[in-house]
Order: structure tokens, then sequence, then C-alpha cells
């Protein structure tokens, strides 16, 4: 024993390891090939949607070249296609929900994190885990039949009065709109981020915030200076996992944000994004450089998102390493 | 000092009410969309609307049985695809997921959970309705199944990760191989958990409409054909809702109630079922 040097022992303790899990017999080498080959179909699904979008993209990507990105012409008679239109909808419709949808969803998981009464927690958490239950096509629906004539009669006399003067509301109010559109996109993307911000600020150990109770602070002292901060990275990664669903999501939007191919400042005026135009135009696209624009639209739209899903995962991983936080959302 | 910490007390007491008004107010917009959808919704749902396909505009009456069977047909066929490559992806990388592939399986799958449904419509067109040269039910339930894939994998993962080591370890120290292991005992006891995963994932893609849109692509009669259009509920509803009758939006709240419920009934039941067997209060 004494004169075996301790690496061989090591790797022969491993090698009986591995005979006593039987990881030699056909049985589990059949096991395990077959669930190679299962996983591996993910990976491979990646590569083949990455392929397939940027093969039939080929085309348009040849004849507009960059200038696809910054054209905000877009007429499919002259076979002239340029996608800043839809990206500016995209990023003005998404960011806008993001400003409406942080403040309700960070509001949601400190007051049940931190403030609610034990007995209302669970019920109240399923209720927002419920508004991700509900179909998009139902939102949209929603959106045509209740929000639009809310927002016309109620909510935009009021933004004309206050902030008529800006460019922001100019125009007259038709009801599919910019401001219809991210008002639905706020409501469907609160439950995500909601969900992994409260799974965030429970991994936050307590003795952060006993410590700041400790030193005198208030209640909402220490969830604001000792709590929310320890969590930074974890909400800032459920917001940035909020804006992929916002940019993709494409039925609800389509239905109540006018999809008209024009870039404006006004919120009241209808306006376009690039999941609406696919879901809208692809069946029309009578022309292989038009179906090939909208490729080339879907190719941008799954790379912004991958990119912007992988960023927020990286950093939600980053606080609660492994698990699928935000995953389980109903 | 005094006056400072009243006014801190204040602003805490201020806050408190803020995020409790927050929450609130998301917890309304839930209660004001469930509300609407039953109040416009419930007064249509009569024998008709479960038993007759739709009539031709302009003509009240009629139902959506057709969209209700397809709704049923197509997620059907999205299961028979996606589940047992979704559960297998998850058992790999509950059991052999600690290397570099499962690590880049689980960030495809956490990545591929957030793409645009529509952009795997447009790939399931591209391989499946163009080379057969028509739309079908089959290609749509294709669509589903790559939505549902990523989704089911990380549920399973979890759920069997969930399961004892002790058993695993019984089970091996028995002389059992490691795959009957795995199956018999590991996989038997997450088994609840597993099929809650499998129903919630079921319940998401039964109420997705854009990955159908160029693929099933909808049917205004009856068909139960795989290999031609069909119609779903969400299709239906999605038509309906931005056509111009009356009589049409009429409809498409009723089907929207009878989607929701459907989409509850799946996801509710599911959700207990776990609740009781793992209570770990996530």
């Amino acid at each position: 024993m004494s004169s075996a040097p301790p690496a061989t022992d090591r790797s022969a303790a491993r090698d009986s390891q591995r005979t006593a899990l039987g990881s030699s017999n056909t049985g589990d080498r059949v096991y395990r090939a077959v669930l190679t080959g299962f996983a591996i179909t993910l990976p491979l699904l990646l590569l083949a949607l990455l392929g397939q979008l940027t093969l039939s993209a080929l085309p348009a990507i040849r004849r507009f070249g960059f200038g696809f990105l910054v054209n905000s012409v877009w007429d499919p008679v002259a076979e002239v296609f340029g996608a800043a239109p839809l990206i500016f909808g995209t990023l003005a419709s998404s960011l806008l929900a993001l400003a409406i949808a942080v403040p309700l969803a960070l509001g949601v998981a400190i007051f049940l994190t931190e403030f609610a009464p034990r007995g209302i927690q669970q019920p109240m958490a399923f209720l927002v885990e419920l508004l991700a239950a509900i179909p998009s096509v139902v939102y949209g629906l929603w959106g045509i039949f209740v929000l639009i004539p809310f927002l016309r009669s109620w909510v935009v006399p009021v933004l004309k009065a206050t902030l008529g003067w800006t460019p922001f509301v100019q125009g007259v109010f038709y009801g599919n709109s910019l401001l219809a559109g991210a008002i639905i996109l706020a409501i469907m993307v609160v439950p995500y981020i909601a969900a992994v911000s409260r799974e965030v600020l429970l991994a936050v150990p307590a003795s952060q915030r006993e410590a700041a109770l400790a030193l005198g602070a208030t209640r909402w002292e220490a969830v604001w200076t000792a709590v929310v901060p320890y969590g930074r990275a974890g909400l800032f990664g459920g917001i940035i996992l909020g804006l992929g669903r916002a940019i993709g999501e494409t039925m609800a939007v389509t239905m109540v944000i006018g999809n008209r191919h024009d870039i404006g400042l006004s919120v009241l005026a209808p306006a376009y994004t690039m999941a609406a135009a696919i879901a809208n135009e692809f069946s029309e696209a009578t022309t292989s450089l038009y179906l090939s624009a909208l490729f080339e639209v879907g190719l941008l739209l799954f790379v912004i998102t991958v990119l912007v899903n992988a960023f927020a995962r990286l950093l939600i991983w980053r606080v609660a390493r492994g698990t699928a936080v935000g995953s389980r959302a109903l | 000092m005094k006056l400072h910490q009243v006014r801190r007390r204040l602003s805490s007491a201020l806050m408190t009410a803020v995020v409790a008004g927050l929450a609130g107010l998301t917890v309304l917009a839930l209660l004001l969309i469930l509300g609407n959808l039953v109040k416009e919704g419930v007064t249509s749902l009569d024998w008709n609307f479960f038993t007759r396909n739709p009539v031709s505009p302009g003509q009240t009456g009629g139902g959506v049985a057709n969209a209700i069977a397809g709704t049923g047909i197509v997620v059907a066929l999205a299961a028979l695809i996606g589940l047992p490559v979704g559960i297998g992806a998850g058992l790999y990388l509950a059991d052999y997921g600690s290397g570099r592939l499962g690590w880049l399986v689980r960030f495809v799958a956490d990545v591929l959970n957030g793409t645009p449904s529509i952009v795997i419509g447009v790939f399931a067109w591209t391989w499946l309705v163009k080379p057969m040269h028509h739309f079908s039910a089959a290609a749509g339930g294709v669509a589903l199944a790559i939505l549902m894939i990523p989704m089911i994998t990380r549920t399973t993962e979890e759920m069997v990760r969930l399961v004892p080591h002790s058993l695993r370890e019984a089970a091996l120290a028995l002389g059992y191989q490691r795959w009957r292991t795995q199956l018999q005992i590991v996989v038997r006891t997450a088994l609840p958990g597993i099929v809650t995963g499998c129903l919630v994932g079921l319940a998401r893609v039964a109420g997705e409409t854009a990955p159908l849109l160029f693929t099933a692509l909808g049917n205004v009669n009856f068909s139960t054909n795989v290999f031609q259009p069909m119609q779903t509920l969400s299709l239906q509803i999605y038509v309906y809702a931005t056509g111009p009758f009356d009589e049409w939006h009429r409809l498409a709240w009723a089907a929207a109630l009878v989607l929701m419920a459907l989409v509850l009934l799946f996801g509710v039941a599911a959700r207990r079922a776990t609740r009781s067997r793992f209570a770990d209060g996530r």
C-alpha cells in the first residue's frame, strides 16, 4: 500500500468503480448512446436553424448587403427591401414594454420575497405566473377588443393633455399603435422577469438582510441597499430575458401594433416588428427575393434573440448555477 | 435626528405600499383578462359551438368542432415527436450531463427556449412544407415539437435530479446495471414530475399560433388527415379576431375561453400533481 504512488491508487479506484457501475456492458453502452443521440439533437437543431435561415436569406444578403439594416424602404413591387423600420419598431416596442414591465415585475418580486404575508406569497406568485400561461393570440384578442378601446377613451386623452407637446405623443390615434403593442408586450413579459427576479432575491443570503437591519436600516433600506444590490446581476439577467421574450413575441404584437413600415417617434402611430412582418407577409411573399428578405429578417431576429438570451442566461447562471430559473414559468 | 428617523420610517412605509401596489396592479391585469374572457366568451358556449363546423362569413351560428379536434391532433403529433427527444435529452443531462457536452446541451436548451416561435414556424415551412408542396398538420406538429423539446429537456433533468442518490446507490449495490437502475428506479421515482413537465409543455404549445401559420395553415372544414391543412383553436382565434364580422368576434372570444380553459386545465392539474409530491415550495 505504502509503495504505490497515490495517483495510480486513485485511477485504479476509478477503474474499479467504473466496472462496478457497469458502464462497460452492452446495455449501458446502448443506453448511453441513445440518450446521447437525443441530447445531440438540441445543438444540431440550433445549427440547422441557423444554417437554413442563413441559406434562405443569402439572395437578400447578397443583393442588399449591409444596406438591408439601414434602408427604410420596403417595396415588394419594386423588390427593394430595407428592414430599418422593422428593427426600429422591434426595439422601440420592446424597450417601451420593458420600461413598463420592469417596475411591475420588480415590484412583484420585492413584494413577494420581502413584504408579503406568508399566506399570500404562494397564491400571488401563482397568479403572476398564470400570465405566462395565457396564449399570445388571446392577448392579441384582448388587446384588440379591450385594451385599445380603453386606451382610446381614457389613456390617449390624458397623454395628449400632458405630453401632447413632445414628439412622442403626436398625430391621430387609430387604435393599432406602438403604444398598444408595448403595453400588451409589457403584460406578457412581466411573469418572466418577476419569476427570475423572485428566485434571485430568494437566493440572497439572509445575513445580507439581517446585517442591514442590525445596523439600524428600515425594512425598505435593507431591501434597497443590501438585498437588491446583492442580486443585481441576476435581476439584470431577468430583465434581459424579458427583453428577449419581447423581441421575439409575434401574435399579440401583430394583432395590435398596426403593421406599417414606418419609423416614427410618436407612440400613437402604427409601427411594425420583425416577428410581425414575418407572420404577416410570409404567405404573401410572391417573389423569391421577397421571401429571401423575410428570411433575412428571421435570421436577424433569431441571431438577436439568441445573443440576448445567451447573455441573460450567463448572468442568471452566475447567480443560480445550473438551475433552470425562469423556465419553470407555466 | 428624530425628524430624520420619522422621514426614513415614512419612506419605508411608502415604498412598501408602492411595491404592494405594483404587485396588485399585475394581478389586476390577469384578473381583467380572465374576467373579460369569461364575460365575453361564456354566453356563446353551447352545444352547437362544440359540435358544429364554421359557417360561411355573414351567416350566424356554427361552431369550432374542427378547430378543437385539430388542436388535439396537432398537439398529439407534437407530443409523439417532442416528448421522446425531450425526455431522452433530459435524462442524458441528469445522468451524464456533467461534461462539456452536457454544458453545451443545457445552454442550447435554454437558448432555444427563448427562440421566437415564428422563426421555428418558418424553419418548419422550409424543411417540411416546401419540399412536400403543401401545408400539413404534420408540419405543424413538428414545429410545435421543436418548440417543446428544450422545455421538456430542462424539466425532465430537474425532476430526475430530485431523486435521492441513496435510491440509485441501493439499486447499484444490489447489482442492477446502470441503465436498468436509471430506467426502473430513478425514472420511475421521478415519473410524476416528468409527466408534469410534459403536461406543462403541452399546455404551452397548445396555445401557440405563430409556428402554425405556415405549417398547419388552418382549414374551414373538419379534417383528420395529418398530411392536409388543419384548423386549430389558436389559428381560428387569430382569423376570427382580426376579421370584420361581429359574429366572428363573438366566436373568437368563445374559442379563446375554451383554449384558455384547456391550457389552464393541463397546466394547473400538472402543477398540483408535482407540488404534492415534491413540495419544494418554489
